[in-house]
């Protein structure tokens, strides 16, 4: 049944009035209206509604509303700022890291939880922390050298 | 809430990129365009703010590939504009000019030209004002960054937006010249992608993110198998969940709700029965059933004489090459929104074909092509997947029937159950060589499989090429057990795979190094070059195959861009997996406009043909597609990448080829090659998976 759930949204907190076992990319995108999460298999096998809750990278395709009361979530539109980015989207900015960009928002909030847990991973352990992520338009090599470049600039600031 | 009010709440319009407001005052007064042509008038591609800058309207969409950069790259250039003045709107049919579909790496070698030749009058026009206004003569004025001013004195200056004042050109110029390649100052530089600060903060809007106010998401009943019939539905479970309405609609039974997810649930409760499905095919049955079900061959080319050419003929090498059905999944699915406004209709929608599906949707709804407007937000991927955009139909149905503007996003599993597939086929090659090795005859026939790529580009005296069936249509009903469409470089794919598997064969039968083998044959120039220079920087030292090192070559003419790479392999031989190590890949694609994005494409490419070539099969059965998911259906992930080389010859004297699918062609033999290098064995149909790696060997 529908009750309010509270958490925090990019910083702010957030209430919302939905049933808990509801899905929270879901939730995100028509109840909340941050549509930069995507959903793109909706069972959580391809990544791209990947969000960060309380740090961790997770797929909120597959992530219930109820269990993010009181937790910390992190959408791509809480990270930087238009006018500042993060240095992880910047990274991708700089490698052309993407192509049609819908499976990016999950890609770029991937490789800032592994950049908070490894700050300077090597091009293999940045393969197996995105291997679940799919892009299907090929940009693989330059996600790889853009979070790569990301760690060695300082990752996650 | 009327469209002005809308834009201003969502930001979102099709593919404005920061669309600025001095141009938005003219969106009103535009006419749809509604014959099928390349307007001749400048007007309709490019518009001058008031403030200087340039709003260049094109019917193509975004997605991915990169035309939105490149595109803006030619018009900056020929108007003298930095990059950064260009504001792109695309694939708006109410607002840009016709265009034919986004495909078949058209944009930049078809459309390209059409757009620098307007612009350049309308930069010739431009000056034209500002010599008259200046009181200077024209050859003595200059334009950098929309701002002409004397070559002698630069303080005597007007700028683009001064002279035209935010209103429409009305003085037009005959027989304007584009600019020779030797003068571009922009094209051919490395530039930032116009939509890169969107899709990395996720600002960029996709089909699914543009929600009008009221609108209902539907979740749409699908058969569980092709062919499978509606006999009798019950609602009545799902209409009892709060906010549901169910909308049955002739073929369509859809579950609404105002949340995308609920709309999901209660279509989980719609019970329904299906007659089974009549087809009895499998993909274990499919060559077989297509061999039979095609049409008559139809002969693409024939040389010399086949038939006394077999006395010289010492050996006859003959071989059938196999390609499944593969989805274009692209990681958006299809999507369409839809909202009447008195009789007025407009989509919003995921498609590579706008303009297409206004005309889909006139003759589907029964209306005018004023009376719809067709908007592409960027497009998740499409690679010829989101050509026909049926969504968009079930859309506009579905909201004519509710009253209030419908969402249809298909899930992943209708995504692959709908999807158009790149067809299955059977590629049979046979082919002779002389006493001296020189390939003599050479015979192709594809059933299935289309038309391009399937002549050979060597220099063969005797030889005959035919195809039956395609991917395109025209097929005999019942060939395919659903629907095949265009899958990135369609038909090239399948047709390039046995051509050059086969040409590996020849030489190792010849007992010739294959690239030494392939150069001997080939008579174009740029192709000479193209292997040439693949074969430095791979370091390939020559030797008859197969050597044990795993190395793979493949080439290929693909409408005029000359593609040639080169692989390495390991394979292990226990589990019959392969790594491909690395591949590099050289490209003569003319003048290159923007040289990374041409890179990207490339990359992608290899990437996407890796899927086909080792990964990607549609499983099917008595119509049912039983990959639904990826789960079972694997595309190519980070951990099986290899390092990419990509090397672009520069030539300025062929004009910008396309680039979104040359690159792609060679990836199956390509791949083949190295595996028959490093283990000796040739695997004949794709994906080689470590079942048939493994099979091979063991054969």
């Amino acid at each position: 049944m529908a009750k309010p759930i509270s958490f925090t949204l990019n910083g702010k907190q957030v209430s919302a009035t939905a049933d808990g076992t509801r899905m929270l990319a879901y939730v995100l995108r028509e109840d909340l209206e941050l549509t930069g999460t995507k959903v793109g298999c909706g069972q959580g096998l391809c990544g791209a509604c990947t969000v960060l809750v309380d740090g961790e990278a997770v797929r909120s395709c597959s992530t219930s509303l109820a269990s993010v009361a009181g937790k910390e979530v992190t959408t791509i539109e809480g990270l930087g700022l238009a006018e500042k980015l993060h240095p992880v989207q910047e990274a991708f900015l700089d490698h052309h890291a993407f192509q049609c960009g819908f499976c990016t928002p999950g890609m770029i909030l991937s490789a800032y939880a592994l950049l908070k847990k490894t700050p300077k991973p090597d091009r293999r352990q940045v393969a197996e922390a995105l291997d679940g992520n799919l892009c299907r338009c090929g940009a693989h090599v330059r996600i790889l050298a853009a979070v790569e470049a990301a760690g060695a600039k300082g990752g996650t600031r | 809430m009327n469209r002005r009010t809308f834009l201003q709440t969502t930001g979102a319009v099709g593919l404005f990129v920061s669309f600025p407001i001095s141009l938005r005052s003219q969106e009103s007064e535009k006419i749809p365009s509604e014959v099928p042509e390349y307007p001749k008038d400048f007007n309709a591609y490019l518009k001058i703010g008031p403030d200087g800058r340039v709003g260049c309207f094109v019917g193509k969409i975004e997605m991915g590939q990169g035309n939105m950069t490149a595109l803006a790259m030619l018009a900056a250039e020929e108007l003298n504009v930095s990059l950064d003045q260009v504001d792109m709107l695309m694939g708006d049919t109410d607002l840009c000019p016709w265009d034919g579909g986004t495909w078949g790496s058209l944009s930049i070698w078809q459309f390209g030209p059409v757009l620098r030749g307007a612009a350049a009058e309308t930069k010739a026009v431009l000056v034209q004002m500002a010599s008259e206004k200046l009181g200077i003569a024209a050859e003595r004025l200059q334009v950098k960054d929309g701002v002409v001013s004397s070559l002698g004195d630069a303080s005597r200056k007007v700028t683009y937006g001064e002279l035209v004042q935010g209103k429409q050109i009305e003085r037009h110029l005959k027989d304007v010249k584009v600019k020779p390649v030797a003068e571009f100052t922009l094209v051919g530089k490395e530039v930032p992608r116009k939509d890169g600060r969107l899709k990395v903060t996720g600002g960029a809007k996709y089909t699914a993110d543009i929600v009008p106010e009221g609108t209902l998401h539907a979740a749409i009943l699908r058969p569980p198998a092709h062919g499978a019939k509606l006999l009798s539905v019950d609602v009545s479970a799902a209409e009892k969940l709060p906010g549901v309405r169910v909308i049955q609609a002739g073929d369509l039974v859809a579950a609404l709700h105002a949340r995308s997810d609920q709309a999901r649930e209660a279509l989980g409760r719609i019970k329904a029965t299906f007659q089974p499905s009549p087809s009895a095919l499998s993909n274990g049955t499919i060559f077989e059933h297509l061999l039979k079900a095609a049409p008559p061959a139809k002969q693409l080319a024939a040389k010399g004489d086949l038939k006394a050419s077999e006395a010289a003929t010492i050996h006859k090498v003959e071989a059938t090459y196999l390609d499944n059905y593969i989805a274009h999944a692209p990681m958006e699915p299809h999507a369409a929104v839809a909202r009447w406004d008195k009789g007025k209709l407009t989509v919003w929608a995921s498609t590579q074909a706008p303009f297409l599906l206004r005309s889909i949707l006139t003759k589907a709804l029964g209306l005018t092509a004023r009376n719809v407007r067709v908007i592409t937000p960027f497009v998740g991927g499409g690679f010829g997947g989101k050509g026909m955009a049926p969504q968009g139909v079930e859309a506009a149905r579905l909201a004519k029937v509710a009253g209030c503007p419908v969402a249809v996003v298909w899930d992943r599993r209708e995504e692959f159950f709908l999807d158009t597939f790149r067809p299955a086929g059977v590629v049979k090659v046979r082919a002779g060589l002389d006493q001296g090795g020189r390939i003599v005859t050479w015979e192709h026939h594809a059933t299935g499989v289309g038309e391009s790529e399937a002549e050979t580009m060597y220099d063969i005296p005797h030889q005959r090429i035919t195809s039956a069936g395609s991917w395109m249509g025209g097929n005999p009903a019942g060939m395919h057990p659903f629907g095949v469409g265009a899958w990135r470089a369609p038909a090239a794919n399948s047709n390039v795979f046995a051509k050059e598997s086969h040409m590996d064969v020849l030489a190792a039968k010849a007992g010739v190094d294959p690239v030494a083998f392939r150069l001997s044959h080939l008579k174009e120039p740029r192709m000479i070059v193209a292997l040439e220079t693949v074969e430095k920087a791979f370091g390939w030292t020559r030797k008859p195959g197969p050597t044990g090192r795993g190395f793979g070559v493949a080439c290929a003419n693909h409408r005029d861009t000359m593609v040639a790479a080169m692989a390495e392999v390991a394979v292990d031989k226990k589990t019959g997996v392969v790594k491909v190590k690395r591949v590099v890949l050289a490209q003569d694609m003319g003048v290159v406009v923007h040289p990374d994005g041409a890179r990207q494409q490339v990359e992608g490419c290899v990437v996407m043909g890796l899927g086909y070539s080792l990964l990607e099969e549609i499983r099917f059965k008595n119509g049912q597609v039983l990959d639904e998911n990826f789960d079972t259906y694997q595309l190519p992930r980070f951990s099986q990448m290899p390092t990419i080389e990509t090397i672009l010859i520069p030539n300025p004297n062929v004009p910008a080829q396309g680039g979104g699918e040359p690159a792609i062609v060679v990836m199956g033999a390509l791949i083949a090659n190295a595996i028959h290098d490093a283990l000796g064995v040739r695997l004949l149909q794709m994906p080689m998976t470590p079942e048939r790696i493994k099979q091979a060997l063991k054969a």
